[in-house]
């Protein structure tokens, strides 16, 4: 499988990510920088942009702990548990995505605003979703529900319950035998999941676009801002807009995964081709691990 | 595995926060889409533009969710098991589709591969123009979908095989495959589901010519803004009954690929 | 030896897990809060295209004596959806849509009062005239209405259904064909030949733009003043004319649900003004006070009719652009079953 394969599969691989992929992000770096750095920074730093990105970073830093705690905790109970309609849970997780994002938008306008089905509820308690903050965090983490499941579930299948069920035997607390068995060894797909649902509630626009109202300076994310610059013929200040958008993503994936891979590499024996997580826990619980899968 | 309040609460949590997020939501579609009763209910799925887009968007979203499947298990694949200078930026670059906003994808893929393509390759205001786009936007799914998983593989099985006189197709297929088929047919769910709802990257390469290349999504933005909600929230119905079989046979496959699983 | 980097990476998840929710709460503070300005604020909900216009009006409007003082927060968007948005309950003291219809249905919503087009001006704040955007120079020498259905020319204008942009083409072209004389079933006729003509039909006028920009089509369908906008950014167009067009009237109202009616009254009234006519004039926009459209050299086709001499835009909108049943619903299809290679 080695030697012969290995060049036309990089080749393949890499050849579809360039024309797919690292083509159109570059043209989006150099759009942006086309007329200088100084352009660039300009355009981003107008007060409309700045509280555009402030809007942004906050929505992130909302929705994706809560979809990630959601995340892992739906894992958990889809691949410890079996029962009717496990299918079904399984499938709502994902129903999001299928929904054109203005119509995610309409519908939590539907639920939640001013004539919808709460909303003499919610203005009788003061609490205003539609058009305002809580109502944008809302609508990205429901177009970026099912990352961290789709990640997690997987491996957590995958890998199996035998490592928990031996650590709570031995006296571990269900918490415990969690913290240190469970999560490190989804911590690459989990990384994975997060950065995923990071960069989707970056990027999305349609359900934001309806549920705030836009209202520049207050509701105007940076997907809105990007859409503005386009409508008012500002490609700089859109593409910039972009690219700021694809540092972050970046640098969280740096931040939960690349490092991931650094320290593994630091643990792999000179002998050693296949590193896997299990390098990182005690010998019992590693054997326990490399137990033969069912396939 | 949660201590006993915390194993009561958090079941109830999740089911809340999926229903603030999710179910209200969806029923608030499915109670607009039959607002005046199943035979306006029915006009509005069935016509001409409606049938027209719905089949478009199934045929192609279907074929991306295909195609990036296998892609992504060869990206993957070269992203576990290869070694070459710059990996890490190319293991970054995958998931940058999903950070950029979804017109500036599109204006981008209309910019490269449309009439004006530096390439000389114009896909635009064709059917392969709306693959392409959905391609983009999905690709993270079909790698990220597979890759956590090829990580944990056991190699011993791998290695036993080919020891043992396999050949490299053998192994790919008797010991690999079964090990990801589950995760990369998750991934390809996620792929069409997000596929069959996509508009932002697809309407500006793809010319939204009416019964050509319209796409679902954008119909039912057009209805939406032409004062027909509720029919804009019947397409969605169909859409999402769609979704909801597509990824109800997957997660029924998966469970027959994981028959041996630890539970 | 090898709990370490487990310790290290799990502090390092707790330090990130703790760290969010101060971060959270201190982004939050540092978020600007709402001005607050003597002479109140001023939600301005309108259509995506004035916004450079209104960047400049509000500054113009604050330097005023009525203005002084008072803090706006605009929100600019697609006509159709920023009318939904107000019915659904996004706050507005000054509407100002592309399209009257819109106009129409925060009246039905009771949010503007029905009296609102009894003013001098009928309730329109600018006009402009559908206009078509070539390439520079006009390579294909496009001229006229039937210019456009040549064999050689491809169209590209926003998709009807989803723009209020295209509805104005549209009618641009059906009206076009009766100032010169046809009937009725042969000015629908032509709209079927120029839709058989489009090369795209993107679901917005800005996303129209972009296509044409990108290279798409011949000629782009658009209003005068956001060619007029595109010119001034250097875009490589030539903006022609056509000998009949249709007048695009923008209406423009304060709401009833207003919280600071005096305030936004002012804004309107300065918006009405020869002052505030003046600056739109300059941003592109054909001013509705003769006195001051006349101090502009807009072009001047020899047909300019309105919606009006049509029937009016409900009577247009149910008849024309009713999804399915309406005439260009039923070229749509008709040119869709044809052409559509299953």
């Amino acid at each position: 499988m080695k030697s012969r394969w290995r060049l036309p599969l990089r080749t393949v691989a890499l050849g579809y990510l360039a024309l797919l992929v690292v083509v159109p992000v570059g043209s989006v770096f150099y759009r942006a920088f086309q007329h200088g750095f100084t352009a660039a920074w300009d355009a981003v730093t107008t007060p409309e942009a700045v509280h555009a990105l402030w809007l942004t970073l906050l929505v992130v830093l909302i929705a994706v702990p809560l979809n990630t705690v959601f995340g892992v905790g739906v894992s958990l109970i889809l691949a410890r548990h079996r029962f009717r309609g496990a299918w079904l849970l399984d499938a709502f997780v994902d129903l999001p995505l299928a929904v054109s994002p203005v119509v995610v938008g309409l519908a939590l306008v539907l639920v939640y605003g001013k004539t919808g089905w709460f909303g003499n509820w919610l203005a009788g308690h003061g609490i205003q979703i539609i058009f305002s903050f809580p109502g944008i965090v809302m609508a990205s983490a429901t177009v970026a529900l099912p990352y961290v499941v789709r990640e997690v579930l997987p491996v957590l299948q995958e890998i199996g319950t035998d490592q928990e069920q031996a650590a709570t035997t031995l006296g571990a607390s269900s918490f415990t035998a969690f913290r240190r068995i469970t999560l490190p060894s989804i911590r690459r797909s989990l990384a994975y999941g997060v950065t995923l649902t990071t960069a989707r509630v970056l990027g999305e626009f349609g359900a934001v676009v309806v549920v705030s109202g836009a209202i520049a300076g207050r509701t105007q994310t940076m997907t809105l801002f990007i859409q503005d610059s386009i409508d008012n013929l500002n490609p700089v200040g859109a593409y910039a807009g972009a690219v700021i958008l694809a540092i972050i993503a970046l640098v969280v994936l740096t931040v939960l995964g690349g490092d991931r891979e650094g320290r593994k590499a630091k643990w792999r024996s000179p002998s050693d081709q296949s590193p896997s997580d299990s390098e990182t826990l005690s010998p019992s619980t590693t054997s326990v691990l490399m137990s033969p899968m069912d396939h | 595995m949660l201590r006993p309040a915390a194993r009561a609460s958090g079941p109830t949590l999740i089911v809340t926060y999926l229903s603030l997020l999710v179910l209200l939501p969806i029923a608030a579609i499915l109670s607009k889409s039959f607002q005046n009763g199943f035979g306006s209910f029915w006009t509005a799925v069935t016509q001409p533009e409606a049938l027209a887009a719905l089949k478009l968007t199934l045929i192609c979203s279907l074929l991306v969710a295909a195609f990036n499947s296998v892609a992504g298990l060869v990206i993957a694949w070269v992203l576990v098991r290869d070694e070459f200078p710059g990996k890490r930026v190319v293991s970054a670059v995958v998931d940058l589709p999903f950070a950029l906003p979804t017109i500036v994808a599109g204006l981008t893929l209309l910019s490269l591969y449309g009439p004006n393509s530096p390439f000389g390759i114009n896909v635009a205001d064709a059917r392969i123009g709306i693959v392409l786009a959905l391609a983009f936007v999905t690709l993270p799914f079909s790698v990220r979908s597979v890759q956590p998983v090829l990580a944990e593989l056991d190699r011993e099985t791998e290695e036993a095989a080919s020891s043992l006189g396999a050949s490299s197709s053998v192994v790919l297929r008797r010991v690999i495959l079964p090990s990801v088929a589950p995760a990369m047919l998750a991934g390809a769910g996620l792929a069409f589901a997000r596929a069959i709802g996509e508009f932002g990257s697809v309407v500006l390469i793809s010319g939204n010519l009416p019964f050509k290349t319209e796409v679902a999504s954008s119909w039912i933005y057009s209805l939406s803004q032409s004062d027909q909600l509720s029919a804009a929230a019947a397409v969605s119905t169909v859409l999402i009954l769609i979704a909801l079989i597509v990824l109800g046979a997957i997660g029924l496959v998966r469970r027959r690929f994981n028959v041996g699983e630890a539970v | 030896m090898k709990h370490s980097p487990e310790r290290r990476t799990h502090s390092k998840w707790r330090l990130v897990a703790a760290g969010i929710l101060p971060v959270s709460l201190v982004l939050g503070a540092l978020l600007p809060a709402s001005a607050s300005a003597s002479g109140g604020s001023v939600s301005i909900v309108a259509y995506s295209t004035p916004k450079p216009a209104y960047t400049v009006l509000i500054k113009a409007f604050n330097a005023t004596k009525a203005g002084a003082g008072v803090s706006f927060s605009p929100s600019f968007g697609a006509s159709g959806s920023q009318a939904t948005a107000v019915v659904s309950g996004l706050p507005a003291d000054v509407v100002n849509f592309s399209l009257t219809p819109d106009m129409d249905k925060l009246v039905k919503a009771g949010i503007v009062s029905s009296s609102w087009d009894k003013g001098p001006t009928a309730g329109m704040v600018t006009n402009s005239i559908v206009s078509f955007v070539v390439r520079k120079g006009n390579p294909k020498n496009i001229k006229t209405w039937a210019d456009l259905v040549k064999s050689n020319v491809k169209i590209i204008t926003p998709n009807p259904f989803s723009s209020g942009s295209a509805k104005w083409n549209l009618m641009a072209g059906y009206g076009a064909q009766l100032a010169l004389g046809k009937t009725k079933a042969q000015a629908t006729a032509y709209l079927t030949q120029l839709l058989s003509h489009t090369a795209a039909q993107p679901s917005s006028a800005s996303n129209a733009l972009q296509t044409f920009l990108g290279g798409e089509g011949d000629v782009l369908l658009a209003y005068e003043d956001d060619a007029l906008y595109a010119q001034r950014q250097g875009e490589p167009i030539t903006i022609v004319t056509p000998p009949q067009t249709i007048l695009i009237q923008n209406p423009i109202a304060v709401t009833t649900k207003s919280t600071n009616a005096s305030s936004a009254k002012a804004f309107v009234a300065y918006l009405l003004s020869p002052a505030g006519q003046k600056v739109w004039g300059q941003q592109g926009y054909r001013p509705v006070l003769p006195q001051v459209a006349a101090q502009f050299k807009f072009p001047t086709p020899k047909k300019v009719f309105t919606i009006a001499s049509l029937g009016g835009w409900t009577k247009v909108n149910t008849a024309f652009f009713t999804p399915s049943t309406g005439i260009v619903a039923k070229i749509e299809q008709g040119l869709g079953v044809s052409t559509a290679s299953g």
